[in-house]
């Protein structure tokens, strides 16, 4: 039974704990299972909250016995990113520098998930504070891809993303500054949402790029991922970049998600797709083909500022983080040298031993672009270049609904192939970075497998706050097709 | 092509930045910092005289909120995580000197 309960979808779990037909403990008890067995060798988690879930659990089942509604996640085991603020267990965002860091209060999205009914499995691993494509920055674990364990899971929500693909988790939060949802989402074989930027409060998400974080869902179907949008999304007083109900409103994302769209105009950037592997361009060809005998229009176009995105986003999301991580000082919180004289020593022992070189070259390049002498030649030009992006998606989405795209140029790559030369790495996040700078929402779902097998995702974009718009248009092609219901075989791993 | 950014280069941008870096570290960012710079190049293909700079993307500016007293924190949640603390305060090494008069 235990199987049987973990692979039942999110929404299905629910449904058959509010009807008794099983219990949130058993679902809690059947994770912690398979998460004894594969998180020794896949390391999704960094902390893991047994006590407190399965009592949760357990005050979960008695309310539900007595008839007591207990909201929208009631009784769903899930997990979230570890850059997200939980005031129990340890908040470290990968990091060694925030190790034994114990955040004094819950993000707003964790505050709703409590309320929805969530019990909280415990905290992903992730590329430190969310600077990588790999989550082989990460400090403190390393996380491998359920579908092969030599290959990475993407990042940075790997340790979200590789949860949900092995069943140890219902659904999972994650953050996506440049494709830290979507682009592990895809590795993995799992559906992930970027929200438009101001969709969901950032309070409590560990800043990391202010103007391009966004905390979204990753689960197993695109159903599910609608229902933990739904549950996190909406305006929060303590954001000031979160959007009221006047400006867009939530909607209800599940209500026609079966909806097919009539009259669907699909735009297409034929040249973008010259940059993917052979199995990649197929699957996405497939796709569209799909759409199109579905009834959808699809029109090529151009959008000539693209390939500027990765140059623009480096500078932006850098500088940015330079001015965030400031904060680690060795006096408020997180790690202290031991062995350091004066206060200017204390700030730079601390920040050298606690953070990892991945963050350490962040914060340099950032600190050099607002730098005296630089900052025109590199933010305020690459601020001016995130306008013309922005436009280039404004002019796609007069012309269409959404945009498709690749989510990635391969597959899950292999653990190490990468982290020799940064800039290769950064090349690797050329098809969602975009987005962030424009922040329109994207979603990655499942579309094929490569020729060894591993998971491709197809990426939908859409217009700000388009999200009900563009579940649908993602449920349309998974309710034609099976991808979502591939999962890794898991058999091999003790 | 010469280095965009040279090791004290390097250097000047780790002490801005609060790092203190090793040697090793100092020339594997000027290298690597050097290739990523000459790659932001690209941008300068552009001709953005007439753009106006895009800070963010959302239509709303200077969000105000009645100003209404509520519960803070509270010093012991605050300092919970300090890694030093005397009392009620955040402990930090001598910043002036004896010497400096002050």
């Amino acid at each position: 039974m235990a199987g049987g309960i973990l692979n039942l979808a999110c929404i299905a779990l629910r449904d058959a704990i509010a009807r008794r037909e099983v219990t949130s403990t058993s679902a809690t008890e059947a994770v912690f299972a398979a998460i004894d067995k594969l998180n020794p060798t896949i390391g999704a988690y960094l902390t893991l909250c047994k006590d407190a879930a399965l009592s949760r659990a357990a005050e979960i089942d008695k309310d539900i016995a007595a008839g007591k509604a207990r909201g929208a996640l009631a009784g769903v085991p899930m997990a979230i990113k570890d850059n997200i603020c939980t005031d129990f267990g340890v908040t470290s965002c990968g990091s060694k520098i925030l190790e034994n860091f114990h955040a004094p209060y819950n993000a707003t999205v964790v505050e709703k998930l409590l309320a929805a009914g969530a019990v909280v499995v415990g905290k992903t691993n992730m590329d430190e504070f969310a600077m990588g494509s790999s989550t082989e920055n990460s400090g403190l674990g390393r996380t491998v891809n359920p579908w092969d364990t030599q290959r990475v899971p993407g990042g940075s929500s790997g340790g979200s993303a590789a949860a949900v693909a092995a069943r140890m988790a219902f659904v999972a939060l994650g953050s996506d500054t440049g494709g830290s949802i979507r682009q592990p989402a895809s590795f993995c074989g799992v559906v992930g949402m970027k929200p438009t930027y101001g969709r969901v409060s950032r309070y409590g998400l560990v800043a990391y790029g202010s103007s391009l974080d966004q905390i979204g869902p990753l689960a197993r179907n695109v159903a599910d991922a609608a229902l933990l949008l739904g549950v996190v999304a909406g305006h929060d007083p303590k954001d000031s970049t979160s959007v009221d109900g006047e400006l867009a409103p939530v909607a209800d994302y599940l209500a026609e998600i079966e909806k097919p769209m009539e009259g669907l105009t699909i735009a297409i950037v034929p040249e973008f797709n010259e940059g993917a592997s052979e199995d990649v361009r197929r699957a996405i060809a497939e796709v569209i083909e799909v759409y199109r005998k579905a009834g959808a229009k699809v029109v090529e176009i151009t959008m000539p500022h693209f390939e500027y995105a990765i140059a623009t986003y480096y500078v932006i999301a850098t500088a940015e983080a330079s001015s965030n991580l400031a904060r680690y000082d060795g006096v408020h919180y997180g790690y202290r040298s031991k062995d350091a004289g004066d206060y200017i020593e204390v700030y730079a022992k601390s920040r050298a031993e606690g953070f990892g070189a991945e963050v350490k070259r962040r914060i340099m390049l950032g600190t050099y672009a607002l730098s005296s002498g630089y900052y025109d030649a590199y933010y305020l030009k690459a601020l001016r270049v995130r306008n013309l992006i922005r436009q280039d998606f404004t002019g796609a989405f007069a012309k269409a609904d959404c945009l498709m795209m690749p989510v990635a140029p391969t597959t899950a790559f292999k653990i190490g192939e990468k982290t020799a030369d940064p800039l290769q790495m950064y090349l690797s996040d050329i098809y969602t970075i975009a987005a962030n700078l424009a922040g329109v929402p994207g979603i990655s779902i499942p579309c094929g497998l490569d020729s060894g097998g591993l998971p491709i995702g197809l990426q939908i974009l859409g217009p700000a706050f388009s999200e009900a718009k563009m579940l649908r248009i993602a449920r349309m092609f998974e309710s034609k097709t099976d991808y979502h219901t591939k999962a890794p075989a898991l058999e091999g791993i003790q | 092509m010469a280095s965009k950014i040279d090791i004290s280069q390097v250097r000047t941008v780790a002490k801005l930045a609060r790092l203190q870096l090793t040697e090793a570290e100092a020339t594997q960012f000027s290298h690597q910092l050097s290739a990523i710079l000459d790659y932001m190049e690209k941008l300068n293909q552009l001709d953005t005289r007439d753009v106006e700079p895009l800070a963010h993307c959302l239509p709303v500016s200077n969000i105000f909120r009645d100003d209404i007293v509520i519960s803070s924190l509270g010093a012991q949640k605050a300092l919970a995580n300090a890694p030093e603390r005397d009392g009620e305060f955040f402990k930090v090494p001598r910043i002036l000197d004896d010497s400096a008069g002050a």
